[in-house]
């Protein structure tokens, strides 16, 4: 099986945000593998080993985006895509990383592509539907289960706490929710190898792309963060008074209830 | 002529979800003077879908009504809503930020070319663009969004944060029934297996009552069960309430996972790491009851009890039932 994961990097989730010149401050911040693309890896490398094929992660990024698909290689994928658009774009939306994508899979040969289901900064959770409908391949958003056999999937998709069982023929494009597996923890071999595992490069010019190609669709006109919370009253006294006092607070002064 | 804006009325086992109402409002915000069109799919009767759409401020309504309707496909829907799109050629489109909405309208995006803001909690007009706010980073920060070029203005919004108009009974419009013949499905809904425990949807709760490590077990968490039920809100976990299997994963807040606005979060035994943090830090009220006196979750909390939850708890449940008994 020709299997493709989508991966993108994200700051880590212990990282507190900061915005300066009205985006996100980035400097210094850690990154890591958007959480649910973490999910979608794992995922593959497991279809893989019970189906055979290769696996290769794609990303769009920077050079820095190295990083996390150096980590993809070592948990076990087999090749790595860094499109990296540094030099070509300022700004794109979800329509320009569809597009991007669009273009490179156009000539390849694909079984199943994986992807998260949503990054957590962006969170629109967009790009891969986006993608599944320019290639014209099914897509199943959500999934927690994911079976195949004789090229069929049988898919179990999370819908906000419930379950549909559903069917459909390869190739599919599915996307990855928490409950899915156990990513792997990468081992010294593993990194090891990943040194050596093949990584290729790519600009928008070798997808026979330009920036008005992929001209984003929105813009982003400021960046802010919410209103610091003034920490709140800590109510004293037995339990009960404070109980009695936090209902009666709750309905006079809060006016929640 | 006036602008038409297309709204998407969501069923959920029969019913109408409460954000299908909020889009009518987020339609009011994009072109106060549009007619508000309501469409409303599935297998069965939707009289009453299409008409309470109507009631909550839709000018009228189309239902379509089709055996493959009777679960939601992507492509289905999709097929449903362009169909719809190409007859009333709409300047906007809402649809809810749900499980659905998420699902279909990149679909729709992205085989009409079109910019999509995902999950908007808020929209204002900003000398005559249409902007849209929406949470970054898992609430940590926020956007504003505009489209690029005059074309179609087209989101979702995130549910229990846009109002949804006054109810009024005496509203009527036109409901028209149209016929798609909704095919080639190439997903197959097998079997839909039902999970969630009855009661009010998380995303969509006013109240939330969330556990975490500190519940301890599966057990300590019907406490909160009682007490959701009692409010009428909803249950939620921590990641590390999730990990340790004392609940489902699906009700898991935090940067992964949901993220929810309720008016009141109460948080149980959760210490309050910055994930979790991300996930219900734009609540309006946080109360926190934990017997650590220096958890984090108290530097975001309104109000804060310090003590043992499995005493609290069952106090809290005693004085809202009685509270209850003096309203009724």
């Amino acid at each position: 099986m020709n299997i493709y994961v989508l991966l993108k990097k994200t700051f880590d989730t212990e990282e507190a945000i900061s915005v300066s010149g009205g985006k996100i401050d980035d400097s210094g911040a850690e990154f890591i593998i958007n959480p649910y693309d973490e999910y979608a890896v794992e995922e593959a490398i497991q279809q893989r080993d019970a189906h055979g094929g290769t696996v290769t992660v794609v990303t769009i990024g920077d050079q820095d985006s190295e990083k996390q698909l150096r980590t993809a290689l070592a948990m076990g994928a087999d090749h790595a895509v860094l499109i990296n658009t540094d030099d070509d774009l300022d700004e794109g939306d979800q329509f320009t990383t569809a597009k991007i994508l669009e273009k490179f899979f156009e000539d390849k040969e694909v079984d199943l592509i994986l992807a998260g289901n949503v990054a957590i900064d962006e969170a629109s959770g967009q790009v891969g539907p986006r993608l599944a409908e320019r290639l014209d391949m099914p897509f199943i958003t959500t999934i927690v289960k994911l079976d195949i056999v004789d090229g069929t999937a049988t898919i179990e998709k999370d819908v906000e706490g419930d379950l549909e069982r559903i069917e459909v023929s390869l190739p599919v494009l599915v996307t990855c929710q928490q409950g899915l597996n156990e990513p792997r923890y990468t081992s010294l071999p593993g990194i090891m190898k990943a040194k050596k595992k093949p990584l290729e490069q790519l600009e928008l010019d070798d997808l026979d792309l330009d920036e008005n190609d992929v001209a984003a669709k929105t813009a982003t006109i400021a960046v802010f963060l919410p209103p610091t919370k003034q920490a709140g009253r800590i109510l004293a006294g037995e339990t009960e008074v404070q109980v009695k006092e936090l209902v009666d607070l709750l309905r006079n002064e809060a006016k929640v209830m | 002529m006036s602008k038409k804006i297309l709204v998407i009325g969501e069923l959920q086992q029969g019913d109408l979800r409460k954000v299908s109402y909020e889009t009518i409002a987020a339609a009011k915000q994009l072109d106060v003077d549009a007619e508000i069109i309501a469409l409303v799919m599935g297998d069965g009767d939707l009289q009453k879908p299409a008409h309470d759409m109507i009631q909550y401020g839709a000018d009228r309504a189309i239902t379509v009504t089709h055996a493959n309707l009777s679960n939601y496909t992507s492509e289905g829907y999709g097929q449903v809503i362009m169909e719809v799109m190409r007859e009333e050629n709409p300047a906007g489109i809402i649809m809810g930020h749900t499980s659905i909405g998420k699902d279909v309208t990149p679909k729709i995006a992205s085989r009409l070319e079109l910019g999509l803001i995902s999950d908007a909690v808020a929209i204002e007009k900003e000398d005559d663009q249409v902007v849209f706010t929406r949470p970054i980073y898992s609430g940590k920060a926020f956007e504003k969004k505009v489209m690029k070029d005059d074309g179609l203005l087209f989101a979702t919004i995130r549910p229990n944060n846009i109002s949804a108009l006054q109810h009024d009974a005496s509203r009527t419009g036109d409901i028209t029934a149209k016929k798609v013949d909704v095919k080639d499905l190439r997903t197959i809904v097998k079997e839909v297996i039902r999970k969630k425990t009855e009661g009010v949807d998380l995303s969509e709760a006013k109240i939330v009552i969330a556990g975490g490590r500190g519940v301890k077990s599966a057990e300590g968490f019907k406490a909160l069960y009682e007490l959701a039920e009692l409010l009428g809100g909803a249950v939620g976990a921590s990641r590390g309430a999730c990990d340790a299997d004392y609940c489902e994963y699906s009700l898991q807040i935090g940067q992964t996972g949901k993220v929810v606005t309720p008016d009141l979060y109460i948080a149980v035994g959760i210490s309050g790491a910055i994930q979790h943090m991300a996930g219900m830090s734009n609540s309006k009220v946080i109360v926190a009851i934990n017997s650590d006196a220096e958890a984090n979750i108290f530097n975001m909390a309104d109000y804060g009890i310090v003590g043992d939850l499995f005493e609290v708890l069952p106090l809290l449940i005693k004085e809202m039932k009685l509270e209850g008994a003096l309203i009724s």
